[in-house]
């Protein structure tokens, strides 16, 4: 095989079983913004270093800016268009919104994974926890306070 | 003032669902059939004549359509902005690493990525300089085409003379500041499309379309009516969306125009770091004086900025630079002189202060150091010193109205625990200390009498016939929460109906006039006036058709909550939708008023303007109005400090702001905290490296840090409202303010802990470790 011939990965992309050609060194950021025209997964950096293109690949916060597409063959990957699947909030976007957690927006989506993954995981996180589980994703907007309030709000909500 | 039922509110953004949807779709989101992509070919010299350009083997690259250089361009090489200095693209000279020399056009970006490497251009080296106050010595290189001297502003008040012979004690102190990168997270991006080979539309994000507007104009040599400047959600400017779009959006014009496709141009993070303007570094020399008293008697400084290679926005950043470099202060005797002289390195712009951090950091420390040689309490000392109503700023200008500055003091003081803590932690020894710090300042609002012609700006309202209504400005909301302030506005100009009844229009060239940049904290008073002005407009004629309906004078309608009263019988029962009804009627709602009005051909769609009140600047005394009035803050960090390895942790940050009136007190909040945490990435970690050839070294994300949520203490806000009668609502813009004490804050409070001598930021460990030593 060589490097242009196109390869096929199988995934899960938001619960469904889909299918794609990419080229080996096609990235998974890029197969989901172009391919599949998820364009909620953002890029700030390309280079792993700001968490805007935070997916969960298998439950697990990742940057698909710095993994092959081809990795995702057999996988499951959420994006953020799989929160809210039906046009409507769930309880952490709903506690984003209502906390003015959101200024530009660019870093949002990524920092909705990354939350997501944590409050799956643990659904009653200290603070410290919160902010250790977003340190990943750089937000230059709002100082990081209300992400945090949002993240801790929606925690409670699910008690 | 009357009750305020949307206004005033901390009601939740419109444009929050979207983005936390990920539907928002921003400039990079999106792509045209037969799409072009664009890259810049920049030069990595600071200094060089161009000899040769050769093309040909990066344009044999499978996938490129061609590659434009200043030949190509039709119109002029300019970017109109303060001076005309500024190139699209160098020609025969490049003045600095990273000026772009051409464009890369192909059908991928991987292709013109690729290609970039294979364009090979023959230099001869000049002679750089690098440091602006080398630059502006006799002999030195000529770095800019019209000189070195890219700007000189200057204050005189009094008699120096006499200021020092009154002060009992002198301080004096050099300062440095490095450069700041903005960092937005969305990067700069522009997609241009030649539509019919008619209108030139260039979308992207950026702060303001008309200069990008003017930018295209220039470029193509069109006239502004076949140019549409369309901005798209913008992630995050912070000022570095000011000046580069017009650069950027002007070839992804030009590539638009040469190629007739559809061209999108987007930075990646890399060329955004080191293509785009930054925050100017600064060096300042002051010495300050008072009486035993606490009393200032002068103030003189002398301060330098790194303009970079070309002008952008400079003459205006060191401007306001001038204006705030004495600080908050009644001060009888003052003598500024501001210089920026130009070097072969990134051309700096605008960012949140605009070239007030710089001295607000320096002024503070000098504050701090004076307290201490006086013996008395910083903050007591500011109290002694600050601006109040009625006093006379350092420009001369008397303050009639809205100044809580004291108020902000106080607060802070309070809320800190001041008194206490700050004289109990220095009494702290050995290897963990602690340290409180404080610094108050003050903002000039909007452009002053030094950007006064673009000082103005224009609103259009238009009610639809179902009731529902849509606006347009303008102004550009870039994150901060301008759309959310604005349709408050006009919720409640139109008399209290609900907010989701509002929808702000993309801003766009075509449907209103140039409303100046959006920068200077301007957004919410210019438009916020000029959405009110129409909102009056059309309540007048609301109100006029209303009372025909309802049998009275104009005079006796009353509207509140979206319904036509007529004042004599507010309770009676509603119409309904017979007709039949209408002469008793009582009252008409909001949508039965605007679908009346539509079927009587009566049009409520209306302009608004906003003229900015006078200002007046004396160039040979610096003496006048120079803004049309000021925000007041008060901050006060504290602190941790291992003397050991010479590390921070921060414990918390008090802000205090006056702003007038929070139209939307937790969209104020946002803006405080996110401006305190860029303050704090200011004062301790953030720097920008360059090489020997004045290459920058940094140009990501790990290499140029800025705060994580794992670096922020806490931040406690508090606003203080004293009324501004000219803003809406009694709103003055305060957006650059929560960024600019927080250097300054911190500086003191690690002098508070530890006794060290802060002189220049960042304050990395290896600072307080070297200046340990010297105690
Ligand atoms: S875009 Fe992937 S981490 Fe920044
Ligand atoms: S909201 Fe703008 S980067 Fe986070």
């Amino acid at each position: 095989m060589t490097m242009t011939e196109d390869v096929k990965v199988k995934f899960k992309l938001n619960g469904r079983r889909v299918e794609a050609s990419v080229k080996p060194n096609r990235l998974l950021v890029d197969m989901i913004r172009e391919d599949f025209g998820l364009t909620g997964t953002k890029i700030g950096c390309g280079m792993g270093e700001c968490g805007a293109c935070t997916v969960l690949l298998d439950g697990k916060p990742a940057a698909s800016c710095l993994i092959l597409a081809v990795q995702a063959n057999g996988k499951t990957i959420e994006t953020i268009e799989g929160a809210s699947p039906n046009g409507r909030m769930n309880s952490l976007q709903e506690a984003m919104v209502k906390e003015g957690a959101v200024q530009c927006g660019f870093c949002t989506p990524g920092i909705i994974m990354s939350a997501t993954a944590l409050l799956r995981e643990n659904p009653h996180p200290t603070e410290e926890e919160i902010r250790t589980a977003i340190s990943g994703n750089l937000c230059r907007c709002t100082g990081y306070q209300k992400i945090v309030k949002a993240i801790k709000k929606a925690s409670k909500k699910s008690e | 003032m009357p009750e305020l039922h949307i206004a005033g509110k901390p009601l939740p953004r419109p444009d929050a669902p979207g983005k936390t949807m990920g539907y928002t779709q921003y400039l990079d989101d999106w792509n045209l059939p037969g799409m072009l992509h664009a890259r810049i070919y920049y030069s990595p010299k600071p200094h060089a004549l161009i000899r040769r350009i050769d093309l040909r083997k990066a344009l044999s690259h499978p996938g490129i359509h061609s590659i434009l250089t200043a030949r190509d361009i039709p119109g002029k090489n300019f970017i109109p902005m303060m001076k005309d200095d500024w190139t699209f693209l160098a020609e025969k000279k490049a003045i600095y690493p990273g000026e772009p020399v051409a464009l890369i056009i192909g059908n991928n970006r991987e292709s013109v990525c690729r290609a970039r490497a294979l364009i090979q251009v023959e230099y001869e080296d000049l002679k750089p300089v690098f440091d602006p106050e080398e630059s502006l010595q006799t002999g030195a290189p000529q770095v800019n085409p019209l000189g070195n001297l890219i700007a000189y502003h200057k204050i005189r008040k009094g008699n120096i003379e006499k200021g020092v012979s009154e002060a009992d004690v002198v301080i004096e102190g050099i300062y440095e500041t490095p450069y700041q990168e903005h960092a937005y997270l969305e990067t700069l991006g522009y997609i241009a499309v030649f539509h019919d080979k008619e209108i030139m539309r260039v979308y992207g994000t950026m702060q303001c379309p008309f200069y990008v507007q003017n930018a295209v104009a220039s470029i193509l040599g069109m006239p502004q009516n076949s140019i549409q400047v369309i901005q798209t959600p913008t992630g995050g400017a912070f000022g570095g969306k000011e000046d580069m779009p017009s650069l950027f959006g002007g070839l992804a014009a030009l590539a638009a125009y040469k190629t007739g496709k559809p061209v999108k141009l987007v930075l990646d993070r890399r060329d955004d770091i080191l293509l785009s303007s930054k925050r100017h570094p600064s060096r300042s020399y002051y010495r300050i004086g008072a009486k035993k008293n606490g009393a200032l008697t002068f103030c003189e400084v002398k301060v330098y900025l790194d303009a970079g290679a070309y002008a952008t926005l400079t003459p205006a950043v060191l401007w306001r630079c001038a204006v705030h470099g004495c600080g908050c202060y009644r001060i009888p005797h003052v003598k500024v002189d501001a210089y920026a002289g130009a070097t072969n390195k990134i051309p700096c712009g605008a960012f949140r202060g605009f070239g007030s951090p710089q001295v607000v950091f320096a002024m503070e420390r000098q504050m701090d150091k004076l307290a201490q040689a006086l013996g008395i309490d910083p903050l007591h000392l500011r109290e002694i010193n600050c601006l109040r109503k009625g006093d006379e700023t350092v420009t001369g200008q008397k303050l009639p109205f809205s100044v809580g500055l004291s108020e902000t003091i106080s607060k802070a003081r309070s809320m800190s625990k001041w008194s206490k803590k700050w004289r109990q932690y220095p009494l702290i020894k050995g290897e963990k200390r602690r340290g409180l710090g404080c610094a108050t300042f003050l903002y000039g609002v909007g452009l002053g009498a030094a950007g006064k012609k673009l000082d103005h700006a224009e609103a259009h309202i238009r009610i639809k016939s179902d009731g529902s209504v849509v606006f347009s400005v303008g102004t550009t909301d870039m994150g901060q929460g301008m759309e959310t302030v604005l349709t408050q506005i006009a919720a409640e100009g139109l008399g209290g109906i609900p907010m989701e009844k509002i929808r702000m229009l993309p801003v766009d060239t075509f449907s209103v006039e140039d409303s100046g940049p959006t920068v200077a904290s301007r957004a919410t008073y210019t438009s916020g006036t000029a959405i009110l002005s129409s909102c009056e407009k059309i309540i007048t004629t609301m109100k006029k058709t209303a009372s025909k309906l309802l049998s009275c004078k104009p005079e006796e309608i009353l509207l509140e909550k979206g319904c036509f009263f007529r004042i004599k019988s507010p309770k009676a029962k509603q119409i309904g939708k017979n007709a039949d009804n209408k002469k008793n009627a009582p009252f008409l709602t909001f949508e039965e008023m605007a679908s009346e009005c539509f079927s009587r051909h009566i049009p409520l769609s209306e302009y608004g303007y906003f003229d900015s009140p006078p200002t007046s600047w004396e160039p040979e005394t610096g003496q006048g109005k120079a803004y049309v009035t000021y925000s007041f803050a008060t901050q006060i960090a504290e602190l941790e400090l291992d003397m050991e390895t010479g590390e921070i942790e921060l414990q918390d940050i008090w802000a205090v702001h006056d702003i007038g009136k929070a139209i939307n007190p937790q969209n104020t909040e946002g803006q405080i905290e996110g401006g305190v945490v860029q303050g704090i990435g200011y004062a301790l970690m953030e720097f920008i490296s360059f090489n020997e050839k004045g290459m920058i070294q940094n140009p990501s994300f790990s290499t140029y840090i800025i705060p994580t949520s794992k670096d922020v203490p806490r931040i406690h806000t508090a606003i203080v409202e004293v009324e501004y009668p000219e803003g809406p609502y009694g709103a003055k813009g305060f957006g650059e303010t929560p960024l600019m004490g927080v250097a300054g804050c911190i500086a003191n409070a690690v002098v508070n802990a530890s006794g060290i001598d802060i002189s220049r930021i960042p304050i990395l460990p290896e600072y307080i470790l070297q200046e340990s030593r010297k105690l």
